[in-house]
């Protein structure tokens, strides 16, 4: 089910101020491919860019295809694009299992759901978190739900924003580990924005300059 | 409907007098209303006066089988308005409107335009007992004469409402020069609502009542030469009277009700109205104190008479009429008079009463409602281009 | 669908409102179809003119629209300024709250019982301290200045540009450099005075300007407070457009259109007034002053403002205790007794309460959806309105009611809707949407657009996003819109009065009818019941979320 990711001449601009200009690269199945620049440079614009949402503010051009398809024209919703921000913005109102739950496919029955979401939280050395309040939660327990959910709703392709970017430096490199292992052992196409070289290096996969 | 209605008055020719008077003898008018259901409209405003109108209604249905069904009205006007628009439809007969409650410009209106049925209240029994002379607007509507057309119901009368734990009644002006004395040696504790209230230029009308040189030209049409003799004594009684008014004469109450409560919270100490019974529905309401009481004027005071009427085209005339007739009866007129009842008064000459009618009236009444005869004689509305007048000219001489 | 929110949003009270500003305009000059009057004429105006006091009405219009509102922008500056250093003020602003969400109407009336000559006020200290065994003839009330209306607006109008004022300077780093400021030795209120006030009065100018409009228009306070003979004109033009004479349409509309002029000229007066203030604020803040008068100055009106915070309770004190009165006579300080009788007088008020709530609740699901609508339309399509927008929303708070609820009243007749309850929630929209709008905006754009991003990542459509993840999280804020909302529609008066045409009663038509007089008992129940209302609502509004997300720390 898995595919590349792969951005063709991706250029973005800002009232005429190149951000990205003309970015061309292949992230391969369970590769990661890590984006390097300096804050405020426009690495999350280019996250936006394939993820569907940028600020129309922002003029962009150029194509991100998974595997044969070509996702630029479609709506957020539809392309399968998984995204983790900095912050896990875990949704307040709704419990851990139901964050999960919110990102799986719709259709299979009540208590398969149940079940999928209880294995995930297993998985993660969360079992029984299921009902608790994202808040009461740890900051790396958190990090965890948020990966987790993203991968619930099965994307083909992983978009990091410097997501341990927040983390003390005691959890960054296992959360780090986490979210690689995963995206790993899901064959997803993985591209991570950061400005740490510490976060480039543990991707080993191509790190590309802006 | 104000406007026209007032116009319509204006132009009250005897055009429409070829309504034929009745002339059939009581008993047949009687037999006729047996088993007839008279449509009553009349104001549903007032819990008191609905009661009352469901106790007559029981009581000609007891006597003579005439059913009375109370139709509600939140203003007289609708009825009016019912009845014309039921003849330009060409419906001269089988109406639904049987007897109204009514008075006033309404009164005046339907009259001139021949909408009412009459004249009729000579062939009433008890009309004879009507105080037609003491109580001239039991005839006389305004300025206009009813000529038979509504038959007389009760009384409202001016009066004046005083808290009798603050001010001996002795004390009391009885005339309107006196108030002016009374009001200087009180100074802010009189007024009378703004003019633009009906009871404001009430008040004025009351003491142009016996201040003007000729009290007979208010019935006529007022001129330019007629007002300004007949008010310049108004003018420098009032002038001299309002530096003393409540608030120095800079601002009046805004209604009847906003005064009651100055004279409630001790503000002023007395204040006009235009029901006898205000005093006593104000105590046992809470409104006034339990010590109101009221007070009237040696040389009477202004009066005015609620009618009952019958369409032209009225489906029971004759139940109607009884029902008319039954109003004037001493036992409903005395229940009429009590405060918790209605609280207006007879238009009975009771004095001219037998022994036993006239006992009707002397049953006692709570402290602060005044009798009919305790208020002198009721004196005549104005004629209503008095009142425009005054309001005008009040205005321009207190808004600066 | 969505993208035509904002138009159908700016329809839905500009149409009405367009409509009403003609159709008032035409009949001052003599043009009114309905009435059979077609031909242009000046006679309206001429009458208007030759109106008995009139000179007097305008000064005291004027005198009374410009004294309010200064007098609240320096007791709310003076508020804030304590606010801002002195922990007893901060917590006093949770305690203006309430009063922001009592109607005008019930201020009023309980502030013309606490200050009259029998008065609470003076019933405390009488006959002991003052010999009045009997009211003092004293005009406290509804006095030829205006002074006793000036003070009911402050009370009403200074919570308002306190809390407008609060959510502005939330809005920068106000408190690290009220720091610097006092660290350079400005005492603290003239280091708030020239430090925070200049940054954000631009946030506050347009409540300032729709706070003037309504003290230049307001006609439900000054019936109750406001001298009778001559009145405001606002009042003036309102007794015209209620006698029963018709002809008095005419003069009554040129009234509401000099009135339109009046709040204009007022508001260009006082912007006129801003550049001066301005010019020579910024001369006093570079002169470097560290203390002076204007600190006293500030900290005297910031104690005043906690009076006048007070007073308004106290007049809502004096409501509640009237509302359980058998008998209260001069001079008891409390009622000789007490009776739960007024509240029986409840039933007579149940069609009122239907229609008060009924139309409130409709005008607030309408204002809370059109809103919604626009401020999601923005997020999908990223696109701000600018400037303009903001002042067209405040359109309706500007343009004083007088001068466009005739007109609109005629629509309705035309569209066959007047005197329905559809009428008079279309008529409170005017005014409701506005504020509503207004509090949603800042929370609905506050929210982290990253949740829709991760919504949609997880394959949500912007529709499931907006109903399953954004409403949720904006529960609160989207109640307590709807709660500001029910507030604005239980607190309007002419709108009811003109597009109900008099038949649907609700509360504050009740309220003002009866505050002219009637019984003062019933009168309290009224206006307890009408202040109850708004802060039920606002309760609920805050209560709900508590409920639903009572497992959820970020949303309790």
């Amino acid at each position: 089910m898995s595919a590349s990711l792969e951005l063709r001449r991706v250029s973005i601009a800002l009232r005429g101020a190149r951000l990205v200009s003309s970015l061309s690269c292949t992230v391969a199945l369970g590769e990661v491919v890590a984006v390097m620049a300096p804050s405020g440079s426009g690495k999350s614009t280019l996250l936006a860019y394939i993820g569907g949402f940028l600020d129309p503010v922002f003029t962009a051009e150029g194509e991100v295809v998974i595997g044969t398809q070509t996702i630029t024209g479609l709506a957020p919703e539809r392309r399968r694009v998984g995204i983790l921000f900095q912050d896990d913005l875990l949704f307040p109102h709704l419990s851990v299992g139901d964050n999960l739950a919110f990102g799986l496919p719709g259709g299979s029955g009540r208590a398969e759901r149940r079940r999928r979401v209880e294995e995930a939280l297993a998985s993660a050395d969360l079992a029984g978190f299921a009902a608790r309040d994202p808040a009461t939660l740890s900051g790396g327990q958190r990090a965890r739900v948020a990966l987790l959910r993203t991968l619930m709703a099965e994307p083909r392709a992983l978009l990091l924003d410097e997501p341990f970017g927040k983390l003390d430096r005691a959890l960054r490199g296992e959360i780090r580990a986490f979210v690689f292992s995963h995206a790993r052992e899901r064959a997803l196409p993985t591209l991570l924005v950061t400005h740490d070289d510490e976060d480039a290096a543990a991707a080993g996969g191509a790190v590309v300059r802006l | 409907m104000k406007l026209s209605t007032l116009a319509a008055a204006g132009l009250a020719v005897l055009t429409s007098w070829a309504q034929a008077a009745e002339r059939r003898p009581w008993s047949e008018i009687e037999i006729r209303a047996r088993g007839q259901t008279v449509y009553w409209n009349a104001w549903g405003g007032d819990d008191r006066n609905n009661a009352y109108i469901a106790w007559v209604g029981s009581e000609v249905r007891k006597r003579f089988g005439v059913t009375v069904q109370h139709v509600k009205l939140t203003d007289t006007a609708e009825a009016v308005t019912r009845v014309l628009s039921e003849r330009s439809a060409g419906r001269s007969e089988g109406g639904t409107v049987d007897l109204i409650w009514i008075n006033g410009a309404n009164l005046a209106s339907m009259k001139a335009q021949g909408l009412l049925y009459g004249p009729f209240t000579e062939a009433l029994p008890n009309f004879k007992r009507v105080d037609t002379s003491g109580k001239p607007s039991t005839v006389m509507d305004v300025t206009q004469p009813v000529q038979g057309m509504a038959s007389p119901w009760l009384m409202a009368q001016i009066v004046y409402v005083y808290d009798g734990a603050r001010t001996k009644p002795s004390d009391l002006p009885r005339s309107i020069p006196a108030m002016l004395d009374w009001a200087k040696r009180n100074p802010g504790r009189l007024t009378h609502p703004t003019v633009s209230n009906f009871l404001g230029v009430t008040f004025l009308k009351q003491a142009l009542y016996e201040l003007a040189p000729d009290p007979a030209v208010l019935q006529r049409e007022a001129t330019d030469a007629a007002f300004a003799a007949a008010t310049a004594p108004l003018w420098s009684w009032y002038d001299a009277l309002r530096p003393t008014l409540w608030r120095g004469g800079r601002d009046y109450p805004e209604s009847g009700p906003a005064m009651r409560q100055l004279l409630a919270d001790g503000e002023i100490n007395l204040m006009i109205s235009f029901n006898p019974a205000e005093a006593v529905l104000g105590s046992s309401s809470g409104l006034l104190p339990d010590t109101a009481r009221t007070m009237s004027l040696d040389k009477g005071s202004i009066g005015n008479t609620s009618f009952v009427a019958i369409p032209f085209n009225a489906a029971h005339k004759e139940g109607a009429m009884v029902v008319a007739n039954f109003l004037l009866e001493p036992e409903a007129q005395s229940r009429a008079q009590d405060p918790t009842v209605i609280g207006l008064l007879t238009v009975l000459d009771t004095a001219r009463l037998p022994a036993a009618d006239k006992a009707l009236f002397e049953t006692p009444l709570p402290p602060g409602m005044p009798r009919a005869e305790e208020l002198g004689q009721p004196l005549l509305e104005p004629h209503p281009s008095w009142t425009a007048r005054l309001t005008a000219e009040w205005q321009r001489r207190t808004l600066r | 669908m969505l993208r035509h929110a904002p138009a159908l949003t700016l329809a839905v009270f500009l149409v009405p409102l367009g409509a009403g500003l003609v159709g008032t305009l035409l009949p001052s000059f003599g043009i009114l179809p309905a009435l059979g009057r077609s031909e242009f004429s000046l006679e309206p105006w001429r009458t208007l003119l030759a109106t008995p006091g009139l000179a007097t009405s305008l000064a005291l219009t004027l005198r009374v629209g410009f004294t309010a509102t200064a007098l609240a922008l320096v007791l709310a500056c003076g508020f804030c300024a304590l606010a801002a250093h002195v922990a007893f003020a901060r917590r006093m602003e949770r305690a203006l709250a309430p009063l922001l969400a009592t109607p005008h109407v019930a201020v009023a009336a309980g502030f013309a019982f606490l200050i009259a000559p029998s008065g609470w006020i003076v019933r405390l200290v009488s006959p002991e301290l003052t010999g009045w065994d009997r009211p003092p003839t004293l005009t406290t009330v509804r006095d030829p200045a205006g002074l006793s209306l000036v003070a009911g607006l402050v009370l009403k109008e200074m919570p308002y540009l306190v809390l407008m004022m609060l959510a502005a300077s939330g809005q920068t780093a106000a408190r690290p450099m009220l720091a610097a400021a006092r660290a350079m030795g400005y005492a603290p209120a003239t280091a708030w005075a020239k430090v925070v006030l200049p940054q954000i009065y631009r946030q506050i100018r347009l409540p300032l300007y729709a706070v003037l409009a309504y003290s230049l228009s307001t006609v439900e306070v000054a019936l109750i407070l406001g001298p009778g003979n001559p009145p405001p004109l606002s009042v003036l033009a309102v007794r015209w457009y209620q006698a029963p004479d018709l002809a008095l349409t005419f003069p009554a509309a040129a009234a509401s259109v000099l009135q339109l002029l009046l709040v204009a000229a007022g508001i260009g007066i006082w912007h006129g007034g801003e550049r001066i203030f301005q010019a020579l604020g910024r001369r006093w803040i570079a002169a470097g002053a560290r203390r002076g008068p204007a600190a006293s100055v500030l900290t005297g009106a910031g104690g005043l403002a906690v009076t006048a915070g007070a007073v308004g309770y106290a007049a809502l004190a004096g409501l509640v205790v009237w509302s359980l009165t058998a008998e209260w006579r001069y001079p008891d300080a409390l009622p000789g007794r007490w009776s739960f009788a007024p509240w029986e007088r409840l039933s007579g008020l149940a069609p009122a309460l239907v229609n008060t709530l009924v139309i409130g609740i409709v005008a607030a699901l309408i204002a809370g959806a059109l809103a919604l609508a626009c401020l999601e339309n923005e997020a999908r399509s990223g696109r701000r309105p600018g400037a303009q927008a903001l002042w067209l929303l405040y359109l309706p708070l500007l343009v004083p009611q007088t001068a466009f609820l005739f007109g609109t009243q005629a629509a309705f007749v035309h569209l066959g809707l007047d005197a329905t309850r559809l009428a008079v929630v279309w008529a409170h929209l005017l005014l409701v949407l506005p504020y509503v709008f207004l509090s949603l905006a800042d929370p609905y754009r506050a929210l982290d657009p990253r949740y829709a991003r991760i919504a949609a990542g997880l394959g949500s459509t912007p529709a499931r996003a907006f109903w399953r993840v954004k409403l949720p999280i904006l529960l609160r804020p989207v109640l307590v819109a709807l709660a500001v909302g029910f507030a604005v529609s239980v607190d309007q008066y002419l709108p009811t009065l003109f597009a109900g045409a008099g038949r649907i009663a609700t509360l504050t038509t009740e309220a003002v009818t009866l505050s002219s007089g009637a019984d003062r008992r019933v009168v309290a129940v009224t206006v307890a019941l009408q202040t109850a209302l708004p802060l039920l609502a606002f309760a609920a509004a805050i209560a709900l979320p508590r409920l639903l997300h009572r497992n959820r720390a970020l949303l309790r």
